[in-house]
């Protein structure tokens, strides 16, 4: 079942593009990246799917109901870590988690303590004496405490320090275990690398490609390095070659088709060094960047 | 009505009622205290107005109060607590949902499971919870001073009762029309400069009035829809005045309820 479909969701802040026809689904238990620069819609597309803004034009629902119409159910079971987190600065910790526990039905305070005691939070002190870091921390512990069924974070570990993050990676695939649905917007890409099932590449305003990360790595690109004599950038211009760069006598390409077109190529080659790859997703995403 | 959106709201909002409420009880026991000097000069008290710039007088409605009663001079103090009532209630107004989002905690309070309209209703009866606290002490302090200053001098009862009521459809009118001002410009970076600014111009508005006759303007402020002076001369609201001004109120939460659940909360920027 799918617990997020969005249909050519646009969204225009007055002229400025927000998104553009936007249409993917995440289905129920998955972790979906989300990629793209800082700009290219991806705090758009969550607002969006929270309601905190309305679309310019298309749809979108979460758990199979409107996100315009239904927004006070769907958020019911909605965890969500915003990428800067700005809580009332006068509160004690402690009380901001059970301002933010006391929306939800239930008791979730023993939920509230175990989040606090992973995340290393100090629950008695002041928001206003935290630093970035630690409201990030109590970011998490806010938008968990609830065991919501479906996760929105917004590149979530920025201000965490190495240790917390893979905490933080834990607490994630923990959840996911579970059964909650994860939508992960992140521009670093070593983290959804690790955590994410499939992505989604946003770029000003529009989805470039979804698919799953195994196959964004394996099936499509390949990464080729050949140091050959006589080589010439004419040497493989074949159909799915991209990025060619030639340095020290060698030349370094992306390949997207059948292998054996650019085996054959070197075949005729004196080839002194080589190398076939999957490239990284970093450099997928430059790729796609370009 | 979400309960605890209210009691948050509340409580954010208790110090400044705590500060404002023990202002107002001081400006209305100070300025009631002189009360017995100018009932007794009232002679002199008048002839020395008399010779006042008949503009000036008028600006401040001492044209038509007798300084030398109860209620003439309760009036007379009566604008300044309504000016302070205005900043106050406009404060309110203007930074019930604008302060949630430049501080930014917009996006934590409405990624909860309540509506809008939730939302929006639970802080107007939070905020008017601590208008009409800020209004039982203006009429404690009110009746207080009275009693402490008349020395035996007659007032209506039913006049004052009228007076002190009208507090309430005042400050009202200053909450929702800030709220609705707030909702109609893109951002209010800091909320005091539009509450002083909405607050002080509904006051010259009804001043200025004063000074050159009737004006067309001055049916828009509250100053003039309740002007204290009129209802003790007349012992009466001016009836089609405070169904205008009572109307403008309606509009103006309509408004807002109608633009605030269609109002994009913008991100960080």
């Amino acid at each position: 079942m799918s617990v997020i479909e969005v249909s050519k969701l646009t969204k225009y802040y007055g002229k400025a593009r927000g998104i553009v026809d936007v249409s993917f689904g995440v289905e129920e238990g998955e972790i979906f990246g989300f990629i793209g620069p800082n700009g290219a819609g991806k705090s758009t597309t969550i607002r969006l799917l929270l309601s905190l803004i309305h679309p310019s034009s298309g749809s979108a629902t979460v758990f199979g109901k409107d996100v315009v119409g239904h927004g006070p159910a769907i958020r019911r079971d909605i965890g969500y870590l915003p990428s800067e987190v700005y809580y009332y600065e006068g509160m004690k910790v402690k009380d901001l988690l059970k301002y933010s526990a006391s929306f939800f039905d239930g008791d979730h305070t023993q939920r509230m303590h175990e989040l606090s005691e992973t995340m290393e939070l100090d629950m008695n002190r002041r928001i206003s004496d935290l630093s970035y870091g630690n409201k990030k921390k109590v970011g998490i512990v806010q938008g968990l405490l609830h065991s919501p069924k479906l996760l929105f974070l917004d590149e979530p570990t920025s201000g965490l320090d190495p240790l917390m993050q893979r905490k933080f990676f834990d607490l994630i695939r923990e959840e996911n275990a579970r059964g909650v649905t994860v939508f992960f917007s992140s521009h670093i890409l070593g983290e959804v690398q690790r955590l994410c099932n499939r992505v989604g590449i946003i770029r000003e305003g529009s989805i470039v490609e979804i698919s799953d990360i195994r196959a964004l790595q394996q099936n499509n690109y390949k990464k080729v390095r050949v140091a050959a004599e006589g080589l010439a950038a004419t040497s493989f211009d074949l159909p799915g070659v991209t990025n060619m760069q030639a340095e020290n006598g060698a030349l370094q390409f992306f390949f997207k088709g059948d292998i054996n077109a650019v085996l054959q190529r070197i075949s005729g080659l004196q080839v002194a060094d080589l190398t076939i790859e999957e490239p990284t997703l970093e450099e997928i995403f430059m790729h796609y960047y370009e | 009505m979400n309960a605890n959106i209210y009691r948050h709201e509340f409580r954010a909002r208790l110090r400044s009622v705590l500060i404002w409420s023990l202002a107002l009880a001081l400006l209305t026991l100070f300025f009631f205290a002189m009360f017995p000097v100018f009932a007794d000069q009232a002679a002199l008290m008048n002839e020395f107005l008399a010779r006042y710039p008949q503009e000036l007088a008028a600006a401040f409605g001492l044209d038509r109060m007798d300084l030398a009663t109860v209620l003439g001079f309760y009036s007379f103090i009566f604008v300044f607590i309504q000016l302070c009532l205005a900043i106050q209630a406009a404060n309110y107004g203007f930074g019930l949902v604008s302060i949630e989002e430049s501080e930014l905690t917009a996006d934590f309070l409405l990624s909860k499971p309540v509506s809008r309209a939730q939302v929006l209703t639970s802080k107007l009866l939070a905020a008017v919870t601590s208008l009409v606290l800020t209004n039982l002490v203006v009429w404690v302090s009110t009746f207080i001073a009275i009693s402490l200053f008349r020395e035996g001098r007659p007032y209506d009862m039913s006049t004052l009762l009228l007076l002190l009521a009208s507090i309430l459809i005042f400050q009202l009118f200053f909450l929702s029309v800030g709220l609705v001002i707030s909702l109609l410009v893109k951002r209010v970076r800091s909320v005091t400069p539009y509450a002083l600014g909405l607050a002080f111009g509904m006051y010259v508005l009804n001043a200025f009035s004063g000074v050159f006759g009737t004006v067309a303007l001055e049916l828009v402020t509250p100053f003039k829809h309740l002007d204290p002076t009129n209802i003790v001369q007349n012992g009466a609201y001016d009836v089609p005045l405070v169904v205008l001004n009572v109307a403008v109120t309606v509009v103006a939460l309509a408004a807002s309820y109608w633009l605030y659940m269609r109002r994009d909360i913008a991100a960080v920027s």
